[in-house]
């Protein structure tokens, strides 16, 4: 930590004090954090007043959205028309509520589910693993356990119809729904907090089924989540508008491109029946880091690998955002991802760098493949480019890596997969050892980059400012105490490596709201640029240090 | 009336047991859930449950025989189980008071054990009445009982002001959870009283648990004060016994489910694996959620046909 102490020291100075029967109340945002609540991060952003000051929403945004949690706005909840409005939403979000807790409409999570409705002891030990509430100094809206302890007493009071004596007051109307479901985007669901209590709740679970709820019930969703997100990916093929030809035409001009860097022929196989991989990246990398994609094509063709991609709609964008608010949305991505793999058959799906596509796929989708689907294996890029590492098919040369480098663990690979180990030995075979520093906690206990649960694309109003104070914020300090020891200027650069494409543009939105590369020399990439930039057969300087 | 103190342990008995075992079946057959799991997970093998990593660490990692470990989990789950490991790793101010009350409850289940133990031998082989083993059996017993009443009342005791004066958990407090905690501070309380007044050896609780043991209902050589503190205590704790599965406090039946089934709930579903074979009939329930997204064209559905269309591409067409 820096030495302005833990942000927990602040929690005293809190006068926000929320109580949980406040989310029912008529009373405006329940809170509004100033910067000066917040700890100051390590040098050379350790002034809280050269911080970017927090933009107010805007008078149409307040008119128009549902924006009384604490003055911004993730979900765009149109404000009911009238009191009969009000009362069928609150409606709706009980028959959703109700569903959650029916085996044939919620199954998918109904025994996790209910141990953490039904078991939480109350003892707060989930708050302190929360990267939000931490960084917020503390707010009482932030603690996981808030919006759950919400959940649970609405789910005591009006599903179960038992007393509020025994489970706490609560009261429903269409205030506290509304809150309710923008609060359930104030998590990263990272899971961080499951992993401290001492029980096993989950909040992050909760704060998913909320979403749920929200989405399958009341057709309330993140526009960037669902409308611009799966349902234009099941739509058009990606969640970024690229069609089947758009892609075949972007993947020619990074094959040039890299070719051109790397001195080393690249061309990019589509749609090869029998291949070995079918390999899937985030169609994001392909838009906005082509440098990603192009480096795995290089790294694959060099290491002799029988590999493709697919044309096939969906099956070129590994992304699948249903895994953060809808579970039929997922399961369809998901279905077109492994039908995509079984009629090239292929003999597995490899993803590439993006964390949630790796659970999504691999862990999370596995007990919905019937037999016919489950006999595609599902892998993660990080087996795959170690076995090229050992396989000693490619040369690296690590001086050619010869400035610091950190690793972030994105959540999904780490502490929801167990993927530790592959990306530090790579990172050994190709980063001197002396360059090399971890982040404190990292593997396993990681925390999340602050884009996790789709927060990395979602921009509205003032949310990615919002991202950027809270949910962000650990992450950056982080980065900061990992080359806390290196002279902070732009002449010394730095290389922050977030093998997931979320992370990559959380990471690049937080180093962007601070002018981090500017005043302090911090960059951001993937694991498969490290590796190209050490290929001892390939041109030096493949990653490029201007700013992007 | 002697009977009353019997009748009352032996209908808690059955509720405790009853509540406990039907909460079991309740989370046992339940659906099987998709996997969401979270590292680390105790039981996996070669090394890796150290630093939380998984099998997917591997290599196509499905061609590789999974290295499990019992012993991996246990390692976990008792330290877990006797001293709250978790608590004290992530909320030690909290540890200090809830790992006395839970180490007190254990304390005072092994007494209750260690007596019924007692009764057996004596039932069986009364020989050995008087013997080292009796001896030894009686101090710990002793030290169980006196060590897991007041263990459990200073935790209790140490909850309830926490509960009532930190910030943090006092909104999130009911007055049930006062309740429960004044509930273990009295039964407990009358407890410690009656054994430390008139019973320092255990002699009548023992003999109590002796003959609920066999269904011998003899009265008790006490009357007066000692008469009625003992049938408060027993009437207490066995309420007691019978309240705490009914309650949230039944979370050690969730904290099974929420390890070994949620958090290390990892196994992969292989072709011909037992997941394999559950996944045709969960997708062929029927889906009841209302969104246009998943209802929109008005016709039932099951997950699976739910799962398998694409009303986004339909609309593009």
């Amino acid at each position: 930590m820096s030495d302005q102490g833990h942000p927990g020291d602040r929690r005293a100075e809190l006068k926000q004090l929320v109580e949980l029967t406040d989310i029912s109340a008529d009373c405006g945002p329940l809170a509004d954090i100033p910067l000066s609540q917040q700890i100051p991060l390590p040098p050379p952003f350790d002034k809280l007043e050269d911080e970017p000051q927090p933009t107010p929403l805007t008078d149409a945004a307040k008119e128009k959205y549902e924006c009384e949690l604490d003055g911004t706005i993730a979900v765009n909840i149109p404000k009911p028309e009238s009191k009969e409005e009000e009362e069928r939403l609150v409606k709706s979000f009980l028959s959703g509520m109700k569903k959650l807790f029916e085996e044939e409409n919620n199954w998918i999570f109904l025994k996790p589910l209910v141990i953490s409705a039904e078991h939480c002891a109350k003892c707060q030990t989930c708050s302190d693993s929360c990267h939000i509430y931490e960084e917020s100094g503390g707010a009482e809206l932030y603690r996981p356990s808030y919006r759950s302890e919400i959940f649970r007493r609405i789910y005591h009071k009006y599903i179960k119809g038992e007393s509020e004596w025994v489970h706490g007051e609560i009261d429903l109307n269409w205030k506290a729904v509304a809150r309710l479901i923008e609060l359930s985007y104030r998590c990263n669901l990272c899971r961080r907090c499951a992993q401290t209590c001492p029980i096993g709740v989950d909040n992050a679970l909760l704060a998913r089924e909320i979403r749920k709820v929200a989405s399958q019930e009341m057709n309330i969703q993140v526009k960037e989540l669902h409308e611009a997100g799966s349902v234009l990916q099941q739509k058009v093929g990606s969640s970024t508008g690229m069609n089947d030809l758009v892609l075949k035409d972007n993947m020619e001009f990074i094959d040039e491109d890299t070719e051109e860097k790397t001195g080393i022929k690249v061309e990019t196989p589509f749609d090869v029946e029998g291949a070995d991989i079918l390999l899937i990246h985030n169609a994001g990398e392909i838009m906005a880091w082509p440098e990603n994609p192009g480096a795995f094509h290089t790294l694959f063709n060099a290491a002799g690998l029988s590999w493709t991609l697919s044309s096939d709609l969906a099956a070129y964008d590994g992304i699948n955002y249903g895994v953060w608010y809808d579970d039929v949305q997922f399961a369809r991505t998901a279905m077109l991802h492994m039908q995509a793999a079984k009629k090239l058959g292929v003999k597995k799906i490899v993803l590439g760098e993006c964390g949630h596509a790796h659970k999504a796929l691999t862990v999370i989708a596995d007990r919905i493949l019937a037999e016919g689907l489950n006999d595609i294996p599902r892998e993660s890029c990080m087996t795959v480019l170690l076995d090229i590492v050992r396989s000693g098919k490619i040369k690296f040369d690590k001086s050619r890596n010869d400035f610091p480098v950190t690793l972030h663990d994105p959540c999904n690979m780490t502490r929801l997969m167990g993927i530790i180990q592959p990306q530090r030995e790579i990172i050994e075979a190709i980063v001197p050892a002396e360059r090399f520093r971890e982040m404190a906690p990292h593997g396993v206990e990681n925390y999340c980059c602050g884009g996790g649960s789709g927060f990395a694309i979602m921009s509205g109003h003032n949310f990615s400012e919002w991202r950027h104070r809270f949910s962000g914020r650990r992450k950056f300090r982080q980065i900061l105490e990992a080359f806390g020891d290196e002279e902070m200027t732009k002449e010394n650069p730095k290389y922050v490596c977030a093998p997931c494409s979320n992370c990559k543009g959380q990471i690049r939105d937080i180093i962007s709201h601070y002018d981090a590369w500017e005043k302090a020399g911090i960059h951001y990439g993937g694991l498969v640029e490290l590796m190209v930039n050490a290929m001892v057969d390939a041109k030096p300087d493949f990653i490029d240090w201007e700013w992007h | 009336m002697h009977v009353i103190p019997y009748l009352v342990a032996y209908a808690a008995l059955l509720v405790f047991a009853a509540a406990v075992v039907g909460r079991f079946i309740m989370f046992s057959k339940m659906p099987q859930h998709l996997r969401w799991e979270l590292y680390p997970v105790a039981h996996e093998g070669g090394g890796k449950a150290v630093y939380g990593g998984s099998f997917m660490e591997d290599f196509e990692w499905w061609k590789k025989p999974r290295e499990t470990s019992v012993a991996g989990e246990l390692k976990v789950m008792i330290p877990e189980i006797l001293f709250l490991v978790a608590l004290k790793e992530h909320n030690r101010k909290m540890w200090t008071k809830s790992f006395p009350f839970h180490f007190g409850l254990y304390m005072l289940t092994a007494c209750t054990v260690l007596m019924v133990l007692s009764g057996l031998l004596r039932t069986f082989w009364p020989d050995l009445e008087g013997g080292a083993l009796f001896k030894v059996l009686h101090w710990v017993v002793l030290v169980c009982g006196f060590g897991g009443m007041i263990l459990g009342i200073f935790g209790a005791i140490g909850l309830l002001i926490k509960r009532l004066t930190d910030r943090g958990l006092k909104s999130f407090t009911s007055p049930a959870d006062i309740f429960n905690l004044v509930f273990f501070i009295v039964a407990f309380g009358f407890s410690l009283l009656y054994v430390v007044l008139f019973d320092r050896d255990f002699t009548t609780v023992a003999s109590f648990v002796g003959n609920l043991m066999i269904a011998k209902f003899s009265a008790l050589p006490m009357a007066g004060n000692p008469g009625l503190v003992y049938a408060v205590s027993v009437v207490l704790l066995s309420l007691l016994l019978a309240y705490i599965p009914l309650t949230h406090m039944s979370h050690f039946v969730g904290k099974y489910f929420a390890y070994h089934a949620v958090r290390w709930g990892d196994e992969p579903n292989l072709p011909g694996s037992k997941h394999s074979k559950n996944v045709p009939d969960l997708l062929n329930q029927n889906i009841g959620w209302s969104a246009p997204h998943i209802a929109g064209d008005g016709k039932g559905k099951t997950w699976a046909e739910a799962a398998t269309e694409n009303p986004a591409r339909e609309e593009e067409k």
